[in-house]
């Protein structure tokens, strides 16, 4: 694989969105990349008719499909559970993932157990696919931890919340694993808000000179929360990476089997030391930004609704269907099995304790400090000055 | 090699290679850290000895630099980065600030972040704009780091080595004017604790609290001050982050009087940590307010400039007049 032959690539099928039309003619120029159709790779089309793409293909047996819609199914149950749990207090904040769910799985199963995950903060179906507790990733939600887990324990790092400086660290990660001579890939998310972050394009400009074994994978949900990404750049995101000598290609996001086949080829890539890809898994952000944001004021119902019907888990059911790839007690088993996952979700989040207050000075440091040490003691006897009487 | 007397910048070079010689997992880098050894020299012969994946030439990109370092640290590896100068380590503070200071707490104690970032900082070069500056503070304010500065080079030698064998990320602030003054190092000696400060000079009227390129400045001074027969105390901080109270409180308690001196702007600088803290903790053994000799709040000026902007030997000395004046 050439980066002219990414470039330049072709797809069968063309994207259904709907087209974009400039008016000034200033802007004509500058969006002269976007007023055709974006390329993109699509295997599954938004109403479930498998089509096939010259350069990626992929052939999965009845029970992988099933695996996959039931990852999609899964993940959209737990994220709406803990949309409905913020809504009940229960947590401060969520950013859902609804309409990202093939996005995040097809390029979550196309890792091996040894790759190595830097996600943001909306990853949860990723998370799911490397096996991570789905209720971990709530703690820094609800407000008792800011992170949570031990990302050696699923090679998944923790959220990050400031845009893009974990593709550096995805970025040395891959450097290391090149040092080491291992044969392993690190896969970094990011959006395309953060596509304009200098350490995005840091990133970028390292993992190239190093040829580091990394996959970028961008999912462009068109929104930094009201920003259009018409704010953002002024080409399709996933042609930026020819600047930086290296592929770049435009997958249809909502097609689980294309953002698989796609993110597969580039972590093999990666791991013959043919050195970064980039991804740009086009795609839509169906929720708010956040539980805190109100959609309604940027943009109309209109385009949700265009998107609505390119939903990545109905066109993988419409595949099953038709194909007989699975029948009816499937998917009132997966029914039942999304409404035990929310009710565990439901239960566990509840039970979570508020952290001791001690915690809070816990592993600031790892060889100690000797302030954290003396305000800890303060702490501890101001608390303890309380004994007794109201306080805990 | 035992006893050996080294310019300070020399003792940071070996301790490098010492460092690359006695963990596989160190790793330099930074710009032009490779063939040309570093815009000080710091890490001069090292890529030829220990190859282009250990001493490793980065992209002129300092938060690229910063960012990779903690991708390595992830992945087990003990990054030593070197910022090329101390005006230049802003585009990486967001790494530095947000990442690697919290990463550990984030993780639950789960990860560890030995990543060590050496600043040559401070004036009195006559260089340009951006390159004597002196921002320890701004990083002192953020937990999560810790922050050291060698006076000489026994302690550039030691302190690097341990801040390198650190599981938490050290600010390694290393007083550029002071890379050619020559002292003994004995790399063989059992070294002191990296965090506790030191009895430069004893003196029994006065402490003078001091640490990076100021404690050369504060000894002069005290050696000046001793032929008008006062007795001057100098204390070599060493480290900034944690501050060792336990010896400037002892000391304090002897002189009864204390001046910090730095060339950071006096406006919220160490020295007003230190004056708040050491007021509390002797408040009753003071004779006199601590008094503070630092840069102005201004920003750092052209070098035609600097001594005039620079805490020398006369300043210091006029603050020690108005202390001993109480």
């Amino acid at each position: 694989m050439t980066v002219e032959s990414t470039a330049a690539r072709k797809t069968t099928r063309r994207s259904s969105g709907a087209k974009r039309t400039t008016s000034a003619a200033s802007a004509k120029k500058a969006s002269a990349a976007k007023s055709a159709e974006p390329e993109l790779v699509q295997l599954l089309t938004p109403e479930g008719e498998r089509v096939h793409h010259p350069e990626y293909d992929i052939d999965l047996s009845a029970e992988e499909l099933r695996g996959l819609y039931r990852d999609m199914v899964l993940t959209r149950r737990f994220d709406s559970e803990a949309t409905a749990l913020q809504r009940q207090g229960e947590l401060g904040l969520w950013a859902s993932l609804l309409g990202q769910e093939a996005a995040q799985i097809g390029s979550g199963r196309a890792l091996r157990d040894d790759d190595y995950v830097f996600p943001t903060y909306r990853e949860h179906g990723v998370a799911w696919c490397r096996g991570v507790d789905p209720t971990n990733l709530l703690g820094m939600f609800r407000g008792v931890n800011n992170g949570g887990w031990d990302p050696s324990s699923n090679n998944f790092h923790l959220y990050t919340i400031v845009l893009g400086s974990q593709t550096l660290h995805a970025t040395g990660y891959a450097m290391g694993i090149a040092k080491d001579g291992a044969d392993s890939a690190v896969l970094a998310y990011f959006g395309d808000g953060a596509s304009s972050q200098g350490d995005v394009n840091e990133s970028f400009v390292f993992s190239a000179v190093y040829n580091a074994p990394v996959v970028f994978f961008c999912q462009n949900n068109q929104w930094a929360i009201s920003e259009p990404i018409e704010k953002q750049t002024r080409v399709p995101l996933y042609q930026r990476a020819a600047g930086f000598g290296f592929p770049g290609v435009r997958v249809d996001g909502n097609d689980v089997l294309a953002c698989l086949a796609v993110t597969r080829s580039a972590l093999e890539r990666a791991r013959r030391g043919e050195g970064p890809t980039l991804i740009e898994a086009f795609t839509y952000r169906m929720a708010a930004h956040t539980t805190s944001d109100d959609p309604t004021r940027y943009r109309r119902d209109a385009e949700r609704e265009a998107w609505e019907a390119k939903d990545p888990i109905l066109r993988l059911k419409a595949y099953l269907e038709n194909e007989g790839h699975a029948d009816a007690a499937f998917f009132e088993e997966l029914e039942a099995e999304s409404e035990t996952l929310g009710k565990h979700v439901r239960e566990v989040v509840r039970a979570m304790p508020v952290p001791d207050h001690m915690a809070m000075f816990d592993h600031t440091y790892a060889d100690g400090h000797a302030l954290v040490d003396e305000e800890r003691a303060q702490f501890a006897a101001y608390q303890a000055s309380f004994e007794g009487g109201e306080g805990e | 090699m035992a006893v050996q007397k080294l310019p300070l910048a020399k003792a940071l070079n070996e301790s490098l290679r010492k460092a690359l010689e006695t963990d596989p997992k160190v790793v330099v880098m930074g710009l032009d850290v490779g063939k040309l050894g570093g815009v000080f020299r710091i890490t001069d012969g090292l890529q030829k000895d220990f190859g282009e994946d250990r001493v490793v030439d980065t992209p002129l990109a300092e938060s690229g630099i910063v960012g990779t370092a903690i991708g390595l640290a992830l992945r087990g590896y003990r990054p030593v980065v070197e910022i090329q100068f101390d005006g230049f380590v802003f585009p990486a503070y967001d790494q530095i600030v947000t990442q690697l200071a919290k990463m550990r707490a984030r993780s639950l104690g789960t990860v560890k972040m030995p990543v060590v970032i050496r600043i040559p900082y401070g004036g009195g070069i006559g260089a340009v704009e951006h390159h004597s500056e002196s921002p320890e503070s701004l990083f002192a304010h953020v937990a999560g780091l810790k922050v050291v500065t060698p006076a000489n080079s026994s302690d550039a030698y030691w302190m690097l080595q341990q801040a390198i064998q650190s599981d938490d990320p050290v600010i390694f602030f290393e007083p550029k004017r002071r890379y050619w003054d020559k002292g003994e190092v004995d790399t063989e000696a059992i070294p002191g604790e990296l965090h506790k400060a030191r009895v430069a000079r004893e003196g029994t009227d006065l402490t003078l609290l001091a640490y990076g390129p100021m404690v050369k400045t504060c000894l002069e001074a005290a050696a000046a001050a001793a032929e008008e027969g006062k007795s001057i105390e100098v204390v070599d901080l060493r480290s900034i982050s944690p501050l060792d109270f336990d010896t400037i409180q002892a000391s304090v308690e002897k002189t009864r009087r204390l001046v910090v001196v730095h060339e950071a702007p006096v406006f919220f600088g160490s020295g007003a940590e230190i004056a708040a803290r050491i007021t509390e903790r002797c408040f009753y053994h003071l004779e006199a307010p601590v008094l503070r000799v630092g840069g102005y709040h201004a920003p750092y000026p052209p070098a035609r400039l600097e001594e005039e902007y620079l805490p020398g030997l006369d300043r210091v000395l006029d603050a020690v007049d108005r202390s001993l004046a109480y």
